[in-house]
């Protein structure tokens, strides 16, 4: 599994991508964590807030700081 | 009698009862002023947050784009800036916001309609302005960002300033478009509420901080404090309050009841006005954040205007009232 979190460096990026990391490490799957803070890049994924996180290369959450629960949930 | 009058009562009851403190005492006055207002400020901030939250889960920036790249002139800059003053404003979200915008063919005026008000009508000040000034500056806040956004977005894409955006920005191409889950009922009332609950967390020891100081010059500064060095009188006091505000990004919350004081002590309407707008409006990370898709000559431009307008608009009031 893929996982990119999509965030130009905010500090609700880094709540995020913590919360991410959290969330992976509790339900002990493998899974490749990457930070794509290039604005370019972001903009591919057709999103205007960030952060946004991506899993599988498909947008599941935009605009909002997921917790660790709400992460899991769109992991299993 | 008020929609607050309730409360007056209340609190009345608690601090000079309870408390045991007395009416005619500078510091009762000054704990009955701070729990009164504090409260009432609480409860506005919660109204108000509560149903900004709900009209926003109708309008996502997704959405927004499509509505406003149908939209041309100045139609378009009315809507942009109604649409913004629903819309928070985080300053991250500044540079993916724009070139969505530009990208899914927005007019350049018009995004920036939308740029300036977002920040500077935000539910924040208008339950604090509410709270601290009555509804109807409140509702002269309201009116004249809106009249600034609209005005401002619109003359600046009269100039024709598109070459002055950075060129990466016309080449970025987005593959994958976004499709808007259907929300329920239920789901956009909870998510409003969680909003309320982040927001109000996020701001109200800056309220409480602001209310604080706020009581502390309403009990203790000499009257007419200000009138002398601030007054009416003094032209140069609206652009230097525009100057002051600029660094003082975030504290919104905390700035308006300290000027709420400053005007039994002075300080003419207009003026406090231009002072709040900059400091919503006129932030040094926006310009920063901006800077990434703005070539220096528009970013000066665009920030030139709109504290001119502040300016317009600091200077009618002080002549109107």
């Amino acid at each position: 599994m893929k996982i990119k979190i999509l965030g130009t460096g905010c500090p609700n990026c880094k709540v995020l991508e913590k919360n991410t990391k959290d969330a992976v490490e509790e339900l002990k799957i493998k899974a490749e964590i990457e930070k794509v803070t290039d604005i370019t890049k972001i903009m591919e994924y057709g999103i205007m807030s960030i952060p946004a996180l991506v899993i599988d290369e498909k947008v599941v959450s935009y605009g909002k700081v997921l917790s660790s629960n709400e992460i899991k949930k769109l992991l299993k | 009698m008020g929609l607050f009058y309730p409360l007056e009562l209340f609190v009345n009851w608690l601090v000079y009862s309870v408390f045991n403190l007395s009416s005619k005492t500078l510091f009762g006055e000054a704990i009955n002023f701070f729990i009164y207002d504090s409260i009432k400020i609480l409860i506005l901030l919660f109204v108000i947050i509560f149903i900004v939250s709900y009209i926003r889960t109708y309008l996502a920036p997704e959405k927004v784009k499509k509505i406003l790249s149908k939209k041309f002139e100045f139609f378009g800059n009315m809507t942009a800036s109604s649409i913004g003053i629903v819309t928070p404003f985080c300053s991250c979200s500044a540079v993916p916001l724009f070139i969505g915008f530009v990208e899914s063919g927005v007019p350049l005026g018009v995004t920036f309609s939308y740029l300036i008000s977002a920040p500077l009508i935000n539910e924040v000040a208008l339950a604090m302005l509410w709270g601290l000034f009555g509804w109807k500056i409140a509702l002269i806040y309201l009116v004249s960002g809106w009249i600034i956004a609209t005005f401002v977005g619109y003359l600046l894409g009269k100039l024709k300033l598109e070459k002055y955006v950075e060129d990466y920005v016309y080449k970025i191409k987005i593959k994958q478009e976004l499709k808007e889950k259907k929300k329920l009922q239920k789901e956009r009332i909870k998510e409003s509420l969680s909003e309320v609950k982040s927001i109000i967390k996020k701001v109200f020891p800056y309220v409480l901080i602001g209310i604080g100081i706020g009581a502390v010059i309403h009990g203790y500064a000499p009257e007419n404090l200000l009138t002398q060095i601030a007054g009416k009188g003094n032209w140069f006091a609206v652009p230097i309050a525009i100057l002051i505000g600029i660094p003082l990004y975030s504290n919104a919350a905390g700035i308006i009841p300290i000027v709420s004081s400053l005007i039994e002590k002075g300080l003419p309407l207009g003026t406090a006005l231009a002072f709040m707008m900059s400091v919503v409006a006129l932030s040094l990370p926006e310009i920063i954040i901006l800077r990434k898709v703005l070539k220096p000559k528009l970013l000066v431009i665009y920030f030139s205007v709109v504290g001119l307008g502040i300016i317009f608009i600091g200077y009618l009031f002080n002549i109107l009232i």
